[in-house]
């Protein structure tokens, strides 16, 4: 007997009827609500393609120009919506190259579903043509993977996949799917997955932890907020919102966090981590309770952890238990939802403020204002700034643009200067740091939300790694602006081999083609900026263009991201030049 | 300073799927862990199985890994004990020439003293079976090498233990 392990408590509707596996694979995603898909056909997925081609007017194929391209655009639509984000690719080399974006998209925490083609199931394991253990290769970086060999595990294995990959944490499923089971037919019923018995997705609040979280929070001399992804996955930015201010905490972001509340918020005070603000950093090692709300302390925000935070209390709100404790340890951990948990705690908060705790972030903002910011937002040497393009942008956008950047001096350089009024705005590949990421997941991005202003910001390194999908952007139409800041290195690398490694530059230089004519190729409208006052108007010209355009901007060759905490170093030992 | 080490018996519910054995070994391969014994069966419950795996490392560790396990999917629930708070065996099996059954008379004691079991002879070889713990699965086979052994293996080990693991009602909550 087997044993019941989902729960489906919507009854069915339809009634059964006897289709394909591919023609029901179909019907899965229509009824997850899918509209749109990224993908690459081949052999093994034929089947799937050939349904595609009828369902044309109920489901939007994008083929990209390479999978990985596939997987950010999914990723892209995900981020920007909270949507799960789907891709499609055939057996052997279509599938792992499915695994950078799935890899990108385990450590972010993004919901993805990807459907890979298969050999027929009984050429499994003989090293047929485009046959690659793609269930294997993709374990360590699902949050659930599975594969098909018959039709009439279809709708089980979808309504599973779908659940899994929004629910609690959420994170990329993989399907793999064997071409015999495509072609099969069967009575197709679907029903949804409302729980799996072996999988806890969002822990029971606790009301004892809340209650303690709150008494030591009220005690706070010095507290300091800092909240990361897990903010706007649960949907909890009103109720972070209500807790910031009626608590009245100075409160930073991770680089994922970015925009829950707005940038110009008064208590926010910016980003922590290694290209972080430098208030935030410093004063992590000086506030007596820090809150952290939905983030994973990853190294590149805690710096040494022998040295990170110490004489503070730590509080955790956290919805993967698995993250308790993991970095850093925990006073008072509350497990949960962060919308369910924040709403739990604000009645508990007293109303407050730190008039002079906060004003000891204003005091660093300004040396580092001094220090770096001015610099790179208002520069008086000759060559242009990273820091100056986002200025420019933030003007003419007003903050509302959704900003999408790839990895890099340039990454850093958009956290730290985009300006977000709302929220899901920052799209970046934070934990993984994917070179190449942006421009496909901008391309997602705008599709998601295409009433929203996407700008893909990248380096002249990343660009490249990813540079073919103009010609998805040239044939779905996408409006995506396009900004490559082009310092002709690798520059981030070329950082650390300049403070690490004796200015031996090795390998970073980049011979680069003319990128106007490339987007040209493309028909995607395009201009190269290599002078000051060119930038405004180049910027005017790429927002009011209706449709794609690509704007090149030189910059500095050699200019550096400050602050910055050296590698092993702690977040107070962070270096403004 | 280095964090003390201990052996830890971990185990693991799941629901019994292909693939979760793979999930599994790959969040100790991640961190460098060597498996000690790892043993999958059938469980009190029908339908789920149980992994029951022994690794050395320090109990910060245990702890993490736990928690990296119990965030898989398909994973009910995972406990690890120390071996005071388990009960727990090691089953292994010895192939050995059956003339040696008459040749050397000092066998028939090693089996007796042992409290090994012969699960069949022919006129070949002779199968001797011994449950038990480590040390006194390799007590004999210290014992019994020195006439020689034809074939050798020892099992993972199996462990249960000495406070409830409600299981049962963990899945009954869910079915309500």
């Amino acid at each position: 007997m087997e044993a019941e392990t989902i729960k489906n408590t919507q009854k069915s509707s339809q009634q059964t009827e006897r289709i394909s596996g591919s023609e029901a694979i179909i019907k899965c995603l229509l009824a997850e609500g899918v509209d749109i898909l990224y993908g690459y056909p081949g052999g093994a997925i034929m089947p799937v393609y050939d349904e595609l081609y009828k369902y044309q007017d109920k489901i939007h194929h994008v083929l990209t120009r390479h999978e990985q391209g596939a997987t950010h655009s999914a990723q892209g639509y995900a981020r920007i919506s909270g949507k799960v984000g789907v891709c499609i690719a055939t057996s052997g080399p279509g599938a792992t190259n499915l695994i950078t974006g799935i890899a990108d998209a385990q450590i972010d925490s993004t919901p993805m579903v990807c459907i890979t083609g298969q050999v027929a199931s009984h050429l499994l394991g003989s090293d047929a043509f485009q046959e690659t253990d793609i269930v294997g290769i993709s374990t360590p970086v699902t949050k659930w993977n599975c594969q098909i060999t018959k039709a009439s595990e279809i709708p089980e294995v979808f309504a599973k996949a779908f659940y899994i990959a929004k629910s609690g944490r959420p994170g990329p499923v993989l399907i793999d799917i064997t071409k015999d089971a495509q072609f099969e037919e069967f009575d197709f019923k679907y029903k949804k997955c409302n729980g799996i018995r072996s999988y806890i997705p969002v822990p029971k609040l606790n009301n004892a932890s809340v209650e303690a979280a709150a008494t030591l929070i009220n005690e706070a001399k010095k507290p300091m907020i800092v909240w990361g992804q897990g903010v706007s996955l649960g949907e909890a930015e009103a109720e972070f919102k209500a807790v910031v201010e009626k608590a009245g905490i100075p409160s930073a972001w991770t680089i994922l966090g970015a925009g829950a509340i707005p940038t110009s918020h008064p208590l926010n005070i910016g980003m922590v981590g290694m290209h972080g603000n430098y208030a935030p950093n410093v004063l992590t090692n000086e506030c007596d309770v820090l809150i952290a709300i939905g983030m994973r302390f990853d190294d590149r925000v805690t710096g040494n952890l022998a040295t990170y935070a110490k004489q503070a209390k730590i509080i955790h709100f956290e919805i993967d238990p698995a993250e308790v404790d993991k970095n850093v340890k925990t006073d008072v951990a509350v497990l949960g939802d962060a919308k369910e948990s924040l709403a739990a705690l604000l009645p508990l908060l007293q109303e407050k403020t730190y008039p002079e705790w906060h004003q000891k972030f204003k005091d660093l903002y300004a040396t580092e204002f001094e220090k770096v910011i001015k610099n790179d937002l208002h520069p008086t040497k000759e060559g242009l700034t990273m820091g100056e393009v986002l200025k420019e942008i933030n003007s003419q956008t007003k903050g509302d643009a959704a900003i999408v950047s790839d990895v890099g001096q340039h990454q850093m350089i958009a956290c730290r200067y985009a300006n977000f009024n709302k929220t899901r705005s920052n799209i970046t590949s934070g934990g993984l740091g994917t070179m190449g990421f942006g421009l496909p997941a901008a391309i997602g991005a705008k599709m998601a939300a295409p009433e929203r202003e996407v700008i893909s910001i990248s380096g002249d390194g990343g660009y490249q790694m990813t540079i073919q999908e103009l010609g998805t952007i040239f044939q779905q139409k996408a409006g995506v602006k396009i900004v490559v800041l082009n310092n002709e290195f690798l520059g981030m690398v070329r950082q650390w081999q300049q403070l690490f490694f004796d200015k031996r530059y090795a390998s970073t230089e980049m011979v680069n083609p003319d990128f106007v004519a490339i987007a040209k190729g493309y028909s995607i409208d395009a201009q190269k900026v290599t002078k000051r006052e060119e930038l405004k108007e180049a910027v005017a010209k790429m927002i009011n263009t209706d449709g794609p355009y690509f704007l090149e901007v030189c910059v500095e060759k050699e200019d550096n991201v400050f602050p910055m905490v050296p590698s092993g170093a702690s977040v107070s030992d962070i270096r403004l030049e | 300073m280095e964090a003390e080490k201990n052996l830890y018996t971990v185990s693991v519910y799941t629901e019994n799927n292909i693939g979760l054995l793979n999930r599994i070994s790959a969040i100790f391969q991640r961190r460098h862990i060597n498996i000690e014994s790892l043993n999958t069966s059938a469980s009190e419950i029908e339908g789920v199985s149980k992994f029951t795996i022994v690794v050395e490392i320090t109990e910060d560790q245990m702890k993490k890994i736990i928690g990296q396990i119990e965030k898989q999917v398909e994973v009910i629930k995972a406990y690890f004990h120390k071996d005071e708070d388990t009960i727990y065996q090691e089953s292994c099996l010895f192939k050995i020439k059956s003339d040696l059954l008459f040749d050397e008379r000092q066998i028939q004691n090693i089996i007796k003293e042992s409290n090994a079991r012969i699960v069949t002879v022919n006129k070949d070889f002779f199968v001797l079976e011994k449950s038990g713990r480590r040390e006194e699965v390799e007590l004999l086979h210290r014992e019994l090498s020195v006439f020689g052994i034809l074939q050798f293996t020892r099992s993972g080990r199996i462990a249960v233990t000495k406070d409830a693991m409600e299981i049962s009602k963990m899945l009954l909550a869910f079915n309500n």
